[in-house]
């Protein structure tokens, strides 16, 4: 067991919370594996065994094992383990956002971009980096992938208003 | 000597000029995912495997295998001059590998690394080269109760095997079956668990379940720790890696050793990381001197990279003879076999020869220019770990984004990859093992088609997994390696009762 004094409470997110949701996120996704296996039939046919009848033992394992998590954890619920420090979350936030609001962008901006946006807010915002710089790598980067999937392996990506403007 | 002639053939149709090409487009790409955080083999391989959908399958296969030596390669360039592992089997390289490069010994260090990499590789090749036609025939007597034991068997072993906690493994594989399962049913046509959602309809991509889980995941991961690249900057001369080759001849029992190990844990299902463990720790062991280890000892780079790429190698040969992976790598080549139409197993050696010798006799060739294009590029990989993350992770972000969004056109497998992203980091963090999870994704259909066909045979009696010994032997097996880790607990129970007696 790690210490449970109060300064790491402070500084770090204890496991406890993350272990419990995400066996109990498990044990949902069982029950519906389960409920739905149940729907379409888990017994046996005139040609065979019916489309649940695998997947119903599968969730019936899948619930059995994220529900043995689950209780482990409430178990030895006092016990304090760190999952992250509170500066580490902060850090992993810091991209996660910026990730679901880029893939959010490409719905409507197309991946180009967007890419051209996720690039250039995160030289900024964490690197530090000149306008000059940033500028050049987060218009040459999209560009480049332009030139390799449009052109080359004539791939198309998502596309947004701006090369429809040029006639893409 | 069927196999040497085949061999020979096979040679013929790898080394045509533009397959050379590939191979070392492949290896170059290879390395450069294996530099890069956030990139693996795993996900660098799916992410370019839409791009090969046009080219013919076994120039196709080339590159992307080639893709994977490469990134094998790669994973030792940080970890000795960075103290960053590059991809997760290159852990226990920088217990040695990083104090030689601190003592200004990184390019003896890089040389032995890339050095044992190859011979592990070549040694796992050679297996595969005798060994395969042998188990392909073999298995040709399998049925459907057979294929579902052998399956069963390699899930087993993973709950057997791994260090995770064995209710964890259970649950990441049994998920992994159940993302399978989603969509419609290929016996009866019918939905399952899509739940009205039509883009459910054709289930979850394994390729976009590999992207996000380790590429998204990792990127998270990187950011955690927060990483500033400061690293050792390292030049290879001739000198260097002749006299190095000397010294490592002196160490022929130790590659013999991790080549063993390598070659044994990758084709059971343990893959590439724990073989690299188990051979670093037997040669601490073995050795006459074990305090000295992790001060900078050459043998601490030898063991763990001969029995990473030995596994890494050997990995290919259950997927190839049987259809089932050893490693979530190989899981994403046999993904792509399968979109082009091949099906690995037992009858890729009868149907496909031109194919299968082709692979095999490009993984020789593969090997040999991976080596060389290692040796002499060093100094450019250094480099390029040198530029910082706030403008490498968003591009990572980007290709992985393209890589999904590739897979089928469709934006829901982008959003979808966040989610297995956010998932890939959270089961990393709570010790949920990765690698059970896209084995069962990969293969959840399989093994639920040889299941029910076996079901089908035995109407419904689950005794023909014990109806001859060829199956009752591999089935028992499987049941053993299930019940393993209770064995362990039950040990240390007992352990515990007579501490507490003896007091």
């Amino acid at each position: 067991m790690m210490g449970g004094g109060p300064d790491e409470k402070d500084n770090a997110v204890g496991v406890r919370w993350p272990e419990l949701g995400v066996a109990l996120l498990l044990v949902l996704l069982a029950v519906m594996v389960i409920r739905d296996s149940l729907r379409v039939g888990t017994g046996w046919a005139d040609d065979g065994p019916r489309a649940g009848y695998f997947p119903f033992y599968i969730g019936l394992a899948l619930l059995l094992s994220a529900g043995w998590v689950a209780l482990k954890q409430l178990l030895r619920w006092r016990a304090h383990e760190p999952f992250a420090e509170r500066a580490q979350m902060a850090s992993v936030w810091a991209i996660l956002w910026p990730m679901a609001i880029y893939i959010g962008l490409i719905f409507g901006l197309g991946i180009y971009v967007s890419s051209a946006l996720l690039i250039g807010y995160f030289m900024l915002r964490h690197g530090k980096h000149g306008a000059a710089l940033t500028a050049a790598v987060s218009l040459g980067v999209p560009l480049f992938f332009f030139l390799v999937f449009e052109r080359w392996f004539l791939v198309a990506l998502p596309k947004g208003p701006l090369e429809a403007y040029f006639g893409f | 000597m069927d196999e040497l002639q085949n061999l020979f053939h096979g040679f013929g149709v790898a080394a045509t000029l533009p397959n050379l090409g590939f191979m070392l487009i492949g290896i170059t790409l290879g390395v450069l995912i294996g530099v890069l955080p956030g990139l693996g083999g795993a996900n660098g391989v799916a992410i370019l495997l839409p791009l090969t959908f046009s080219m013919n399958p076994t120039s196709a296969i080339i590159m992307l295998s080639c893709i994977y030596w490469g990134a094998l390669f790669g994973g030792a360039i940080t970890s000795i001059l960075f103290n960053i592992p590059g991809e997760p089997w290159s852990v226990a390289t920088t217990f040695d590998g990083y104090p030689m490069a601190q003592q200004g010994r990184a390019a003896q260090a890089l040389t032995a690394a890339f050095t044992s990499s190859f011979v592990g590789a070549i040694f796992a090749v050679l297996l595969i080269t005798f060994t395969a036609p042998l188990l392909a025939r073999f298995a040709l007597k399998f049925g459907p109760a057979e294929f579902f034991a052998v399956q069963l068997l390699t899930f087993a072993s993973f709950v057997g095997m791994s260090k995770e906690p064995p209710a964890k493994t259970i649950a990441a594989m049994m998920l992994g079956f159940a993302l399978a399962a989603v969509g419609m049913d290929t016996v009866t046509g019918q939905l399952r668990m899509t739940y009205g959602h039509t883009e459910l309809l054709k289930g979850f991509g394994f390729l976009i379940a590999v992207i996000g889980l380790f590429g998204i995941g990792e990127i998270l991961l990187t950011m955690e720790e927060g990483l500033a690249f400061k690293g050792k900057s390292a030049k290879i001369n001739f000198k260097v890696v002749w006299q190095t080759w000397g010294e490592l001849i002196k160490h022929w029992k130790l590659f013999l050793r991790s080549m063993a190990v390598g070659c044994w844990m990758g084709i059971t299902p343990g893959g590439a990381t724990p073989a690299s463990f188990m051979s670093y720790g037997m040669a601490r062991r073995m050795s006459r001197d074990p305090q000295s280890f992790g001060t900078g000892r050459i043998e601490g780079v030898v063991a763990p990279e001969t029995a990473a790429h030995a596994a890494g190698t050997a990995a290919l040969l259950p997927m190839l003879t049987l259809g089932i992976p050893g490693s979530p790598t190989a899981a994403v080549l046999l993904g792509g076999l399968l979109i082009w139409g091949l099906q690995p197993g037992p009858m890729l050696f009868v149907e496909q020869k031109e194919f299968v010798w082709g692979l095999i006799a490009s993984m020789y060739i593969g090997n040999i220019v991976g080596l060389i294009v290692v040796l002499t590029t060093v100094p450019w990989w250094a480099a390029i770990l040198r530029i910082p993350f706030s403008i490498i992770g968003p591009v990572i972000i980007v290709i992985c984004a393209i890589g999904a969004y590739t897979v089928n056109n469709s934006m829901f497998d982008v959003v979808m990859m966040l989610v297995f992203g956010v998932m890939g980091y959270l089961f990393k963090k709570l010790k949920y093992p990765l690698a059970p999870m896209v084995l069962a994704l990969v293969l959840g259909d399989m093994a639920e088609a040889s299941f029910r066909q076996a079901m089908l045979i035995s109407q419904g009696s689950m005794s023909i997994f014990w109806s001859n010994p060829l199956v009752g032997s591999i089935a028992g097996l499987a049941i053993a390696m299930l019940v393993w880790p209770l064995w362990g607990a039950a040990k240390s129970v007992a352990r515990q009762r007579e501490l507490r007696a003896g007091r």
